[in-house]
């Protein structure tokens, strides 16, 4: 695919949308690999923004009982638990009884149920999964035994938790903005990407716009919410609420430019520490979406968090897809003439 | 806004952070072990974060399927409307005009239950606001503005009886024009048959950007196939002869596209293949074959063969609307159709074979 302005690096993207004079894009680099899983950025962000509740499951997802970003969920920490150390991180588990992690049994609990609900488990940040679905599980807790006290030291691993704090990505070409037919959706003079509330007409085109899953339509509302990288307060020289509120600084607000130079200096450093599964999601100005206003430093493969792990926006085949339109178009009126010129019966 | 650039009035995290701190966590050693990189399982499956979609399913429901069918149906009809008007054909002309406004009316209901799908019904005129090259809903939004009025007055001029549309000076003027206006329709439907294909690729949904390449004919050809179903159906057999060309050429093009598509497609074939969505499609495949020999074979001599044909290839339409739909929508709920195609794209991106991944 050629680069134009519909896909690929693109240097100004608040002067590609007509801001003159506007500020340096900003964004997060949210690195994972300090989180600790606190939630604080959930709901800092609930707090500030106004965001209703999505609903109080236990889910069966470790410590995650948001699930999934959504309408009524902009920031979103997932935890997933491996049987496997970071680089090489002792544990600490030295004499310690330790245990295999529960992910194949939780794992096996919850994919029924997402499969169930009505939107496949996707609903999940906007609105909660129908009771019912497959029994109950037992799944030990709480327990009042010692993580690992039961089980026999062969089938003991080492243990990891990955916990992160997903977002909406301000993406450079965004899948949602480029599909919304009102111009609800538009982009600020910070290069992010904002819902105008008093304009949506709640369409939907956004929520399959979005190649990561983030915008969703909110239930009684009827219009789309997500994340607006809080406009209001970066506006008044505030950074984020979420940012604000993380206790560890995984999640960090600033210049893009800047922002993307400490991501490199932080994977490199990890790198040298012997983390190499380190590595950034998102940052690459060259990727399906231009590069994300808000990107990551992950400790696994992009799928293990949720995210895509090749996201494209859809408007990169839009001038192949109208060519196509185009000649269907021709197709169908040469038809209609053919009909009638082929003889009079 | 202040100036070009805030001045930040309390301490923000990017003034040294995480980054400026070493990383403690990492630093306890342990001796002796796997020399750093750990040993990872080999795991057949993708990785996924509980088996949890990555995609919001869409928000819409079968509406917009039914709306996809009215669509083509009143593009392929009022083509056929103009073309009998202007080689003297009456009664095909007045079936199609008349199919036409039946077909505008199912599009007015649609619509209106579209509008009534919003979220916010009240405020669909925001659609108006602007045009936006980007977002196929919105060009689809104008397209429609320009095909809508000109097929329903060119109906309504001939659903006028006939003192009315001599005497009434109103009536006269819709008499003179009914003619362009209904050029003018026939003019924009190939527009309106087509665009409905962008409208479901230009998305992240898998089962629908992969079938960007196809999809077009598909819907052009159901659209041709119902609008000449109807005119058969309507028609007098010895005025509907263009009628039955048209629906033979769009079921035939219809049957070939559709199959190209799903072989073409890979992994995301399964949603076009499995379950509620192959038994959709397998009888839209049917009743349009059908349909096409019914086309060829009876229709030129058989009223009752006509109006069997025409009616199959309209019900085989619909239903590939509703397959297509659908197909689109279970693409989402599970991760693969995301996960694998991409790792796939990546993996043959960067020229190797794809590694085991870790869960
Ligand atoms: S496409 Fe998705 S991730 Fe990108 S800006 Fe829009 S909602 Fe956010
Ligand atoms: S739901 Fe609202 S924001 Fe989303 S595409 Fe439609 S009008 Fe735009």
């Amino acid at each position: 695919m050629s680069r134009n302005r519909l896909s690929g690096p693109l240097d100004d993207v608040a002067g590609d949308a007509g801001h003159v004079a506007h500020p340096p894009r900003v964004g997060f680099f949210t690195d994972t690999s300090v989180c600790i899983g606190c939630k604080a950025c959930e709901v800092a962000c609930k707090e500030w923004n106004d965001v209703p509740e999505d609903g109080l499951d236990l889910l069966g997802m470790s410590f995650d009982n948001t699930g999934m970003l959504g309408a009524n969920s902009w920031r979103h920490v997932a935890f997933v638990e491996q049987p496997r150390v970071t680089g090489r991180q002792d544990p600490g588990f030295d004499g310690l009884p330790t245990g295999t992690s529960g992910i194949p049994e939780t794992a096996g609990a919850v994919e029924p149920r997402l499969r169930e609900a009505p939107r496949g488990g996707s609903e999940l940040g906007t609105s909660p999964l129908p009771p019912g679905g497959p029994e109950p599980q037992e799944l030990g807790m709480p327990g009042f035994d010692r993580p690992g006290d039961l089980a026999d030291a062969g089938t003991r691993t080492d243990f990891r938790w990955l916990m992160a704090s997903d977002v909406c990505k301000h993406c450079t070409h965004a899948g949602c903005l480029d599909v919304c037919p009102t111009g609800a959706l538009f982009r600020t003079e910070f290069g992010t990407v904002v819902v105008q509330q008093d304009i949506c007409n709640g369409c939907g085109y956004c929520v399959s716009g979005c190649p990561y899953g983030v915008i969703d339509r909110r239930e009684h509302d009827g219009r789309a919410n997500k994340c607006t990288l809080c406009y209001d307060r970066i506006g008044d020289g505030l950074e984020p609420a979420c940012a604000k509120a993380c206790p560890t600084d995984s999640i960090q607000f600033g210049e893009l430019d800047e922002l993307r130079e400490r991501a490199d200096r932080r994977l490199a450093q990890l790198h040298d520490l012997g983390v190499g599964e380190a590595r950034l999601y998102g940052r690459d100005p060259d990727d399906g979406v231009g590069g994300d206003g808000a990107f990551f430093l992950l400790l696994d493969e992009p799928e293990v968090y949720g995210l895509p792990p090749d996201p494209q926006v859809p408007t990169r085949y839009a001038p192949s897809m109208w060519r196509r339109a185009g000649a269907a178009a021709v197709a169908f009126a040469l038809a209609g003439v053919a009909a009638f010129a082929g003889g009079r019966r | 806004m202040s100036g070009p650039q805030p001045a930040p009035a309390e301490r923000r995290s990017d003034e040294g952070g995480a980054a400026g701190r070493s990383a403690r966590m990492f630093q306890g050693i342990r001796r002796g072990r796997r020399g750093g990189e750990p040993t990872v399982v080999p795991e057949a499956e993708f990785g996924s974060y509980y088996g949890r979609p990555v995609l919001k399913a869409p928000v819409w429901e079968w509406k917009i399927a039914a709306y996809l069918f009215c669509g083509g149906l009143a593009a392929g009809s009022s083509v056929l409307a103009a073309g009998a008007d202007l080689t003297g054909r009456p009664s095909l002309r007045r079936s199609c005009r008349i199919g036409s406004l039946g077909a505008l009316g199912a599009l007015g209901a649609s619509l209106y239950f579209l509008v009534s799908d919003l979220g916010r019904p009240e405020r669909f005129h925001h659609m108006l606001r602007v045009l936006k090259p980007t977002s196929p809903m919105s060009v689809g939004t104008w397209i429609l503005s320009a095909f809508g009025p000109g097929a329903a007055a060119a109906a309504v001029a001939e659903l006028l009886p006939a003192r009315v549309r001599r005497r009434r000076l109103a009536g006269r003027l819709l008499d003179r024009l009914a003619r362009p206006l209904g050029i003018s329709a026939a003019a924009t439907a190939p527009a309106v048959a087509s665009y409905t294909a962008v409208l479901l690729s230009h998305t992240a949904v898998p089962g629908w950007s992969e079938v960007r390449d196809e999809l077009p004919f598909v819907f052009v050809g159901s659209a041709a196939a119902s609008g000449g179903g109807l005119g058969m159906l309507c028609a007098p057999v010895a005025e509907a002869g263009p009628a039955r060309v048209f629906a033979a050429v769009g079921a035939a093009g219809e049957i070939v596209a559709s199959r190209v598509m799903e072989h073409r497609l890979g992994l995301v074939g399964e949603v076009y293949r499995e379950g509620h969505v192959a038994t959709l499609r397998r009888a839209s495949e049917s009743l349009t074959a059908a349909g096409l020999l019914g086309t060829v074979l009876l229709a030129p001599r058989s009223r009752a063969g006509a109006a069997a044909s025409g009616l199959a290839l309209l019900t085989g339409s619909a239903l590939q609307r509703f397959g297509v739909f659908e197909a689109g929508v279970a693409s989402t709920k599970d991760p693969k159709y995301v996960v694998v195609a991409q790792r796939e794209r990546l993996d043959a991106r960067a020229g190797r074979v794809r590694s085991p991944k870790s869960g």
